[in-house]
């Protein structure tokens, strides 16, 4: 498969970005510091990514609502306008379809945003489902998104755009806000833990966009980061991702997400395969590896020599400094504080169950 | 990138320097270490282990992957680096000067590449 290009594709090779295929798209793993700085940049100052590769799906028409209701789990009715809310889409028997981030953008138009992995999949099987007076169509190709993350920006995005403009609230958006001349649309959401926003524009703005801040963030300490950091940032802060923590066989009760899950609401897709399920007999928690070493995904965790799960993500932690990893655990071993074992590359590593998240935003590094 | 001139190389990236007679030192090239990124991690063997050629000795973690590092000799290991174990960032920093075992009573070693012989495989695979 040939990769497809962001527009940002030559910001990153001018940088430094080391390119490497990822979802369908060349995107730069990290630029010249590293993943490690440019972590920590995000935790302490700010960084910039480039995130043109998620996929962008407008829902509209008279029956949108009633169809997102029916379609998503969450429950849509007392959104507003500007309101930004976490869902999931699952299949018939709850495994979990995709998660996604659904924007309010009129009383009968939502935006959907979606993982470039499952853009394709996503639209289809949205597609298959519609029913009544609705309009779909996928945005992608001509959007471009640019997260910028960390504790200053705010101070940085002020720079190319007033205060009053920017979006105050978590989880809230605004429209055609003018960012150093380029018209955005910005919600302040993210995926690393940190204070931010998450800018999408036409992509024939992107790079001057892009330039732009990068420009206006220099003094504050603001560097490009690319998707290793991304990766180590969202599980620090142990935020689940789509292929790890949940996939088609993964309930959302099990991945820890039922707060997206309106079980109140009438019949949505999923909805009775969950009811059926009843108690959830697994559970995903957070490992703090003690022993030398990382686990990764798929490494087998036992306890007393009996196999209670498997990793679904791990790494070193670069701003806690320590390896960190979430898994799927038989239900009855998730007390934190249990001390169990990982089985990484034929080695068995000690490890004990904390608490999700890993780091809170503001947290001092441990 | 850096190619030491007084090191052999093997294709899987690992240098090795002779040190007397019949002992040698092994670490990772400047190329290895760019490409695997900041290291967090490396696994070392213990002194007295044998090691093979081909087979890894150890391993070595970075925030992004694991990679195995591979023996291009055979024989015994006299030493370790212990100073890797707490600050395995210095292989980033100096790969050249950050060996990772000593290895005696070789055996048999693998054909090693020359400097200028390694820098043209690593172009190669660029």
């Amino acid at each position: 498969m040939m990769e497809r290009k962001t527009p940002l594709y030559h910001c990153h090779t001018e940088c430094g970005g080391k390119m490497v295929p990822f979802a369908g798209f060349l995107l730069p793993v990290q630029y010249k510091s590293g993943v490690i700085t440019e972590h920590n940049a995000v935790r302490t100052k700010a960084g910039l990514f480039d995130v043109s590769h998620m996929g962008e799906l407008m829902l509209s028409g008279t029956d949108a609502f009633e169809n997102m209701q029916k379609i998503l789990t969450n429950d849509f009715t007392n959104m507003e306008v500007g309101q930004c809310r976490y869902t999931l889409l699952c299949n018939e028997s709850g495994g979990i379809v995709d998660d996604l981030l659904v924007y309010k953008m009129q009383t009968d138009q939502y935006l959907l945003v979606v993982n470039a992995a499952n853009a394709e999949k996503d639209e289809k099987w949205i597609e298959e489902h519609l029913f009544g007076a609705v309009q779909f169509e996928n945005r992608s190709e001509e959007t471009a998104q640019i997260a910028l993350q960390g504790p200053l920006s705010l101070q940085i995005l002020k720079k190319l755009c007033s205060e009053e403009r920017l979006p105050q609230k978590y989880y809230t958006f605004k429209k055609e806000v003018p960012v150093g001349g380029i018209s955005c649309l910005i919600s302040k959401t993210g995926y690393t833990g940190e204070d931010g926003y998450e800018l999408y524009c036409n992509a024939e703005d992107a790079v001057k966009l892009w330039n732009q801040i990068l420009e206006a963030g220099e003094a504050d300490g603001l560097i490009c980061c690319g998707l290793g950091a991304r990766d180590t940032l969202r599980l620090e802060a142990a935020m689940p991702l789509y292929g790890h923590e949940m996939n088609d066989e993964i309930t959302p009760f099990e991945a820890g997400l039922d707060f997206a899950v309106k079980m109140k609401k009438n019949d949505f897709i999923g909805k009775s395969a969950l009811q059926e399920k009843g108690e959830r007999t697994r559970m995903r928690v957070g490992l703090k590896i003690l022993g030398r070493g990382i686990a990764r995904e798929e490494c087998a965790v036992f306890f007393e020599n009996k196999k209670i799960g498997t990793t679904t993500s791990g790494t070193h932690c670069p701003y806690l400094n320590a390896p960190y990893a979430m898994a799927l655990l038989d239900r009855e071993h998730i007390k934190p504080g249990t001390l169990v074992q990982v089985e990484v590359r034929g080695r068995m590593l000690e490890a004990e169950i904390v608490e999700l998240p890993f780091y809170k935003k503001g947290q001092d590094r441990k | 990138m850096e190619f030491k001139k007084d090191r052999s190389y093997s294709k899987s990236h690992e240098w090795v320097r002779e040190l007397v007679a019949d002992e040698v030192e092994i670490g990772i090239s400047d190329f290895a270490q760019d490409a695997l990124g900041d290291i967090v991690f490396v696994n070392l063997p213990e002194a007295g282990d044998e090691v093979e050629i081909g087979t890894p000795f150890c391993d070595v973690e970075s925030v992004k992957a694991v990679s195995d590092i591979y023996s291009p000799v055979d024989g015994i290991v006299s030493e370790v680096n212990e100073e890797l174990l707490d600050n395995p960032a210095q292989i980033n920093e100096q790969p050249f000067e950050s060996w990772l075992i000593r290895v005696k009573k070789i055996a048999k070693r693998e054909e090693l590449l020359s400097a200028e012989e390694y820098e043209a495989l690593v172009k190669e695979e660029a």
